[in-house]
């Protein structure tokens, strides 16, 4: 590149007000997220209502910050792109309006990104990508094995048929009652404990690349609800070790398997579960003496950020994809949808 | 002064441009249908039909609230953000406001409203020279109506939602009451910037929609903690 290009991203799918600058499609030049953890802390869990009140309180406070931090203008921006989905609607709401009046205001190109394809693309601020390559997409509302051919293309293999892989650790840290997010508060439990109670592990059909956590999640309750009645004592650490091994041993292998079937040369591991110890060091066991190259992303990019939507928009900027002023959220967005269309609209500037 | 005002906040959807006191465009719809949609290509209709360029505008205008939370979150996020790129000041102006104001030719009090589910409404009290007389409030309607029996003055009745309180209205109010037929119920954008033109811009990142409603899981939350 001649010049220097500068994407900007916006990314408020969920309870996190993002912005970030990326240069040249792989160099990331700030990254600001203001959390609201704290504000959801005492309801349990993520309020929709109250995360879309939070957004547009934060949103041009993080805006400003972002290029105060990089020391750059929206002048300087080649394009504007924003997570539109999928994604709490009230929340990607304050995102793509606030997309698409910078992109109006500044006559600026606008690319809404998908959130998924943001997970994965975090990656390529480390590491350039290699395809064929796997993606293992793991977080609160996803669990999806991705297969992609090149840039922006995107084949499901395999995907939750019940709960999320995040959805199962939410809800068995809710029944050991550990505090909110329940996660990462399970991962660090887990490492203390003991596999000593055999979960059951779905595999599914024979060669089927999907996923089932609801049989699991039922199977944590049913033991701990058991033992309460027989007064039996289990340690919290090892029920946590227990069924984070059960999760860890149908995510690694269903992926090891399916690198090997499609012969790709890198498995990219993507989403907020991926900062998960128990998934890093299995994985890593497991790829050791593959061919397929592993890659995680550092703990920055795992959680929901907008560098990672601004390195997704960056490609698909350069493949010609816009999005028109009528651009809007869509909670459902489905990403192999979302890659084929990639090319379709040519509207804003 | 080049103004461009912006109303997502209920049913009515409306752009509108004043340049120098002097209203050059407005866009009206009153469809409560993906104002998230249809937002930014009506401004960016009627800016190009009023030949004005982002960077000639002064100042933004917009609806505040109180309306659905979604609606006046697209506005506002809009209004703001749009005027932060521009470098602009940004003025909210209540919804009811913006309401009240097709009323100012009535001699007396003016109540602009929207049905807030429930039997409750977002209301309050107006003068035509556009002072408030009694507080924006969301109560129940027959509570309000019990406010406004024995004012010394006529009361103008103003709302997208009068079909739904009508008969309560003319019942406990009666000859009081004054609500008429027509256009005057659903706010215009253009008075959303005269009324911006009156006020001071206050600062730009502080600017928040006005609910006059707390989200119903904190509002639990806080009964949950007075036990
Ligand atoms: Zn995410």
């Amino acid at each position: 590149m001649s010049q220097d290009q500068y994407i900007l991203a916006i990314e408020t799918s969920c309870d996190e007000t993002a912005v970030a600058i990326v240069k040249n499609e792989r160099e990331l030049v700030t990254n600001v997220v203001a959390s609201q953890i704290e504000s959801h802390k005492r309801f349990g869990g993520v309020v929709p209502e109250i995360a879309s009140r939070h957004h547009i309180e934060q949103i041009t406070i993080t805006l400003e910050e972002a290029l105060k931090e990089a020391d750059l203008t929206i002048d300087d921006m080649d394009a504007i792109t924003v997570t539109e989905g999928p994604g709490l609607v009230g929340a990607l709401l304050v995102g793509v309006n606030a997309a698409k009046s910078i992109a109006f205001a500044k006559q600026k190109p606008l690319v809404g990104v998908h959130h998924i394809a943001g997970h994965i693309y975090a990656n390529r601020l480390e590491k350039e990508f290699e395809f064929p390559l796997l993606s293992l997409v793991v977080s609160g509302g996803h669990t999806e094995l991705i297969l992609m051919r090149e840039h922006g293309s995107y084949e499901i293999i395999g995907e939750t048929r019940d709960d999320a892989a995040g959805e199962a650790y939410d809800k068995v840290a809710r029944t050991l009652r550990l505090p909110y997010p329940g996660g990462p508060e399970i991962d660090r439990l887990a490492a203390e404990g003991e596999e000593s109670i055999d979960f059951p592990r779905a595999w599914l059909e024979q060669g089927s690349y999907d996923f089932s956590f609801s049989g699991l999640k039922s199977a944590v309750i049913n033991r701990l609800h058991n033992a309460d009645q027989k007064g039996e004592k289990l340690r919290p650490e090892d029920i946590a070790s227990s069924f984070q091994a059960s999760v860890v041993d149908v995510l690694s292998t269903k992926a090891y398997r399916a690198a090997e079937e499609y012969g790709v040369k890198q498995l990219i591991v993507a989403g907020g579960v991926a900062a998960n110890k128990g998934l890093r060091k299995a994985l890593v066991d497991k790829f050791e003496e593959s061919e397929t190259e592993l890659l995680i992303p550092p703990m920055h990019l795992c959680t929901d950020n907008a560098a990672m939507i601004a390195a997704a928009g960056a490609v698909a900027f350069n493949q010609g994809h816009r999005s028109g002023w009528d651009l809007n959220a869509n909670p459902g967005l489905d990403l192999e949808q979302y890659g084929n269309r990639k090319y379709a609209a040519e509207k804003s500037p | 002064m080049n103004i461009l005002s912006i109303d997502t906040s209920n049913y009515v959807m409306g752009v509108a441009v004043v340049k120098s006191g002097i209203v050059i465009g407005e866009y009206t719809t009153n469809i409560k249908k993906n104002h998230s949609i249809r937002l930014m290509p009506a401004i960016d209709q009627l800016m190009k039909e009023t030949n004005t360029l982002p960077e000639e505008l002064d100042r933004i205008a917009v609806a505040q609230g109180p309306g659905s939370y979604t609606g006046v979150r697209i506005g506002l996020t809009t209004a703001k953000t749009m005027a932060w790129a521009l470098d602009i000041p940004v003025v909210g102006v209540s919804s009811l406001e913006a309401v009240a104001g097709q009323g100012l030719f009535f001699d007396g009090y003016i109540c602009p409203f929207f049905d807030a589910r429930r039997g409750r409404v977002y209301t309050g009290l107006y003068n035509n020279r556009m002072e408030i007389v009694k507080p924006e409030t969301n109560i129940s309607m027959e509570d309000w109506l019990k406010e406004l029996q024995n004012l010394d003055k006529q009361v103008l009745f103003l709302s997208q939602d009068v079909q739904v309180y009508e008969d309560m209205v003319r019942d406990t109010i009666g000859a009081q009451a004054v609500i008429p037929d027509g256009p005057y119920h659903f706010a215009r954008p253009s008075l959303i910037a005269f009324a911006a033109q009156r006020k001071e811009p206050e600062s730009l990142h502080e600017l928040v929609p006005n609910y006059l409603r707390l989200p119903e899981a904190e509002a639990k939350w806080l009964a949950q903690q007075e036990k």
